[in-house]
């Protein structure tokens, strides 16, 4: 009889996961603090429940919510990490992160380096991000690739429910500042997690499907487009490999050039807009690495190039989804 | 709370080590040994000095590009903030901070932040840190008037008043932010006007007095460490150098700077000492000549230190280098 055991798992949204991951983090160690707006209890523990029942748990002096002041939020987050604490900062939308963006990228991300590693800034920033819920412009935004071009940031950003338990997990306990990237869309899906402790390292990669023809290379929930598009494509004889990153600062590029040089066609997809984004620096490494053997163009797959519209139709056509995938992948494999 | 005589010496010396530390700074790039950006604090020392002998080294301190004198105050040591301001790799951050960007926690110098407003918002981290530590710890952020037209400075001290941290937010009012004289980019005349919009107590005093700046020092060091929270303080003041180093300071009157520099708060502060008769000669050229043996050994270690190598680079971004 087989005595290997199974992880015991429980079906949880991811916003229930991430709930979770912060809390076993706070009960393990007593420096894991959470700031932001709303966050507690009393103010509803945070918009979308994510610290739900967290400050009643852990205090409010440990849960704290703050006035709509993001770059105090940051700030605060990050002389408390300096002196000892690891914070998890959250900006209720990723649009905000605007108003944070000098604490963010010329103090989180500088101050290791700027001290010669005599500081660190054990920072997470939590970000609800996305569209599809006809939120409009300003609470829609996928703002990865700004993050990514800042050194000293780390940027992680979850497909599923067990993935942001045990990537959240890593981010809270990394010596660097993580930018912690949570689509909405994801939040209320449910998926199995793992109880008890679960940590999924930074900076690697995982195969989702295995696939002969080319390599889907994609993040957070479009993952799970990808893996729905490659449905449709093997009927057509089509066979992706779908790679889920899961950070794209620690970038896995080994996991994504040991598939493309297998498949010798890649095809990146996300969320955030075509031009400028992660897609653009997958494919030129891609392409750097891989120029002989590659059998076409490395092909990219975003949103278009225009701020998230209001209206669903507009919103639809904006958003890269399953058939926009599809054809793609198609034109990819074609060449 | 006046200063006794141990105090008042304390301060003394370390006003005179800014001095000498700034003149001997202006001297070396004058004569072309030394090249750097440069943001003299001549004229500023007397606000660092009171609160280099009321702050425990394990007190925060945060500051600003224009931070030589805080870093003096606070303890930085010597030799290697010397290092530091010429590259070296024995300087206190390895030669890639710089003058605008010195840590030196040992000494409680947390941050030197070269953006305008954005020290306030960490200080409250500091601020925080302790209040949950459960220790009596205190920060002291210092920045200038232009500052207090940054957001940043506002959602600061309304964060830390809702909290009641204990920060001193030290406004270095030296009456221009970098070219434009504080009436004309300021709603206020007073910046601690400001402090009643986040219900704490704002005090302005004469920033170059070392009496008064040590009593409102040691008045908000006090509330802080009490418990009761945070205050803004401005201490008025004048920078003798304008901006930066070579900037033509014409937008400074002539008459107005040669006012302040006649009233050069350091030599004042030696001539009350001697009528005061809290120190004798003797006492106070022994502190100045320690003060130079101090700059002289900290000048010969930074010239002589090596740079870093490139191989260097790429270290400290994280705390493990990626792929």
């Amino acid at each position: 009889m087989s005595t290997a055991t199974e992880p015991q798992t429980v079906m949880l949204p991811m916003v229930a996961a991430i709930n979770r991951a912060i809390d076993e983090a706070m009960t393990k160690d007593p420096r894991v603090i959470v700031l932001g707006e709303d966050v507690a209890d009393s103010e509803g523990g945070g918009v979308y429940k994510a610290t739900m029942g967290l400050s009643t748990t852990h205090g409010t002096d440990r849960v704290r919510s703050t006035p709509i002041s993001e770059q105090a939020i940051v700030g605060a987050a990050i002389g408390a990490a300096i002196a000892g604490f690891r914070p998890i900062a959250e900006i209720m939308m990723f649009d905000f992160i605007a108003v944070a963006m000098d604490q963010v990228c010329n103090h989180a991300a500088k101050l290791r380096y700027m001290s010669g590693s005599q500081t660190a800034v054990p920072i997470t920033i939590r970000c609800s991000a996305g569209a599809g819920m006809q939120f409009g412009a300003q609470h829609s935004d996928m703002l990865e690739a700004w993050l990514c071009h800042v050194p000293g940031l780390k940027v992680v950003i979850p497909s599923n429910p067990a993935d942001a338990k045990g990537l959240l997990t890593s981010c809270i306990f990394d010596e660097d500042p993580c930018v912690f990237v949570e689509q909405t869309m994801s939040y209320f899906l449910p998926g199995p997690v793992p109880v008890g402790e679960h940590v999924v390292p930074l900076g690697q990669a995982a195969v989702r499907r295995e696939g002969t023809d080319l390599t889907i290379v994609s993040y957070g929930r479009q993952v799970n487009d990808c893996l729905r598009a490659s449905d449709a494509l093997a009927q057509d004889g089509i066979e992706a490999e779908v790679l889920d990153l899961r950070s794209l600062v620690p970038l896995d590029l080994d996991r994504v050039l040991t598939s493309v040089a297998k498949t010798r066609r890649a095809l990146v997809v996300h969320e955030a807009v075509t031009r400028c984004g992660f897609g653009a620096e997958l494919s030129a490494q891609i392409t750097e690495h891989l120029f002989d053997s590659l059998a076409g163009p490395v092909a990219r797959l975003g949103a278009k190039n225009v701020p998230v519209p209001y209206s669903m139709p507009l919103e639809r056509a904006y958003l890269p989804g399953r058939a926009e995938i599809v054809d793609a992948a198609r034109r990819v494999v074609e060449h | 709370m006046t200063p006794d005589r141990v105090a008042l010496l304390g301060m003394f010396e370390t006003a005179t080590k800014i001095k000498q530390c700034d003149e001997r700074f202006r001297l070396l790039l004058a004569s072309g040994q030394i090249v750097c950006t440069y943001y003299s604090p001549r004229g500023q020392e007397i606000i660092p000095s009171a609160f280099s002998v009321l702050l425990r080294p394990d007190d925060y301190m945060v500051t600003t590009y224009r931070g030589l004198h805080d870093h003096i105050g606070k303890g930085v040591d010597l030799r290697g903030l010397w290092a530091e301001f010429l590259g070296k790799r024995s300087g206190t951050c390895k030669g890639k901070g710089g003058p605008m960007h010195v840590t030196d926690p040992t000494s409680g110098l947390m941050v030197t932040t070269g953006i305008v407003g954005s020290g306030l918002p960490i200080a409250n981290g500091f601020g925080l840190a302790a209040k949950l530590a459960g220790t009596d710890q205190v920060t002291v952020v210092n920045f200038g008037d232009g500052a207090s037209n940054i957001g940043a400075f506002h959602e600061a001290l309304n964060l830390a008043a809702v909290w009641k941290l204990p920060v001193i937010f030290m406004c270095q009012n030296n009456r221009y932010a970098e070219h434009t004289k504080l009436a004309d980019g300021t709603s206020v005349e007073r910046i601690a006007m400001r402090a009643a919009a986040y219900g704490i107590p704002g005090v302005t005093v004469d920033g170059n007095d070392p009496i008064a700046m040590y009593e409102a020092a040691a008045t908000a060091v006090r509330r802080a460490r009490s418990g009761e929270g945070p205050t803004l303080l401005e201490g008025i003041t004048y920078r003798f150098f304008g901006h930066i180093m070579g900037d033509d300071m014409k937008y400074q009157p002539a008459e107005e700077r040669q006012a302040a520099m006649d009233a050069d708060p350091v030599p004042a502060f030696r001539v009350w000492l001697l009528a005061e008769g809290v120190a004798e000669e003797v006492d106070l050229a022994e502190i100045e000549q320690r003060c130079d043996a101090a700059i002289d050994d900290a000048v010969a270690y930074a010239l002589a230190a090596e740079l870093p190598s490139p191989d260097e680079l790429e270290d400290d971004v994280y705390a493990e280098n990626l792929a």
